[in-house]
């Protein structure tokens, strides 16, 4: 468990007013990584040629799908909330992806997935319903609550239901948090069980070595590829949601 | 589960750091890049739809100019089949007045030179009539020794050559 223990690097007292501690740990350092990886990526396709070259076309293919994306759940309003869905988007998927990258190779680097701490899928998770709880209430005012009333429906069914879908709407934040925390965290820990039974078999003689060892080591490829899956569609999931959300606001049934 | 024990000791700098490096994130490249490359994507589809358009326009008028030209070509070659239907009546016309003036020239020259045939004939034949004549008397004067009068001698040689 120690790959996701958070060390400070730097300034373990810098404070915030009193006692609000903001020291620069590895995890932030791997958010500043992400952060700047993000911002190389998209600054290289900005050369805005008209017949773009492969590293713009790949920049305006994220783009366009986040765009698509949008414009599919959401409409035509959903143009202006692109550039929020997609740098949440690719933060998401470039610390995903960052936190499966081998630079444990090298001696005294650690990898750190800061997607597996639900402090950091939290805020994400907040910030999307905050953005939704604004959107909604700025556009529909207090006839956002018709959200949980469903249209044309008896008041005896309409009552429960409406219940229902309020816990369902007041769950969102930590169901969108949680599902990023927990898949990340899951597949970095079932790497790591097979990592040691790796080790141990390897250490328990030839024997062992080969029936528990090899198994673990190929199964550890096959769920590492599975892992950099995971670290895309959890990514989409995450944008996903959060437009079908703010579809929610944007487009009030 | 070092997520949650170090809940309390790590919270404030999680959500201080992330809300730094996901707000510059969001206004260095969310807000100062994608919209313009969203833009440079519009003008891209923009540009195609308008060389699109362009060459479908050139292209109706290219078709129009052919159609104008196909009617123009068909009224040219229809004004030129009348001049030739015309020129083609008015050639068989006069060719036709033409034949008949020969035809009447050359009617009243063979009927000349029948004319002129029959009475070359008939003089011929007179003049026959005259020398049988003549030679009959001389043959009857010779054979038989008698003088025989022209008249009489005529009007026997008539009356063979009537006979044929």
């Amino acid at each position: 468990m120690k790959q996701f223990t958070i060390e400070p690097l730097l300034g373990s007292d810098w404070q915030l007013g009193d006692g609000i501690s903001i020291a620069f740990t590895n995890s932030a350092l791997w958010m500043a990584i992400t952060a700047v990886l993000v911002w190389v990526f998209v600054a290289g396709g900005m050369k805005r040629q008209l017949v773009p070259g492969r590293w713009q076309m790949a920049v305006e293919t994220m783009t366009g799908f986040i765009d698509d994306l949008l414009e599919a759940n959401v409409g035509k309003a959903g143009r202006k909330y692109v550039p929020y869905i997609f740098t949440l988007f690719m933060f998401i998927l470039f610390g995903n992806l960052l936190g499966l990258v081998p630079v444990g190779l090298i001696p005294g680097l650690h990898a750190f997935t800061f997607t597996s701490h639900f402090t950091a899928t939290g805020v994400l998770a907040i910030m999307s319903f905050s953005i939704v709880l604004i959107v909604g209430f700025w556009k529909h005012g207090p006839h956002f609550f018709s959200l949980f009333w469903p249209a044309n429906t008896p008041w005896f069914l309409a009552a429960p239901i409406s219940l229902i879908e309020l816990v369902s709407f007041m769950v969102r934040p930590f169901s969108l948090a949680l599902r990023l925390f927990v898949a990340m965290m899951a597949g970095h820990v079932l790497l790591k069980v097979l990592a040691s039974f790796v080790i141990a078999g390897g250490g328990a003689g030839l024997g062992l070595g080969v029936l528990v060892g090899v198994p673990s080591f190929v199964l550890m490829v096959a769920i590492s590829a599975l892992e950099i899956l995971v670290a895309g569609i959890q990514a989409y999931v995450f944008a996903l949601l959060t437009s079908l959300y703010i579809n929610d606001a944007e487009n009030l049934h | 589960m070092p997520q949650i024990e170090q809940l309390s000791e790590t919270l404030t700098s999680q959500v201080f750091w992330l809300l730094v490096f996901f707000g510059l994130t969001f206004v260095l490249v969310g807000l100062g890049m994608v919209p313009k490359i969203l833009g440079t994507v519009e003008l891209r589809d923009n540009q195609i739809a308008g060389d699109l358009a362009a060459a479908q326009a050139a292209r109706d008028a290219a078709t129009g100019e052919e159609e104008a030209w196909r009617t123009r070509e068909n009224a040219n070659r229809a004004a030129a089949q009348a001049l030739i239907g015309e020129a083609k009546a008015k050639a068989a016309a006069a060719s036709a007045a033409r034949l008949a003036a020969a035809q009447g020239k050359l009617d009243t020259q063979l009927a000349e030179a029948e004319a002129a045939i029959a009475a070359a004939r008939s003089s011929a034949m007179a003049e026959i009539e005259g020398v049988a004549a003549d030679a009959a008397r001389d043959i009857v004067a010779r054979v038989a020794g008698a003088n025989i009068k022209a008249a009489t001698a005529k009007a026997a040689v008539k009356k063979v050559m009537a006979h044929g």
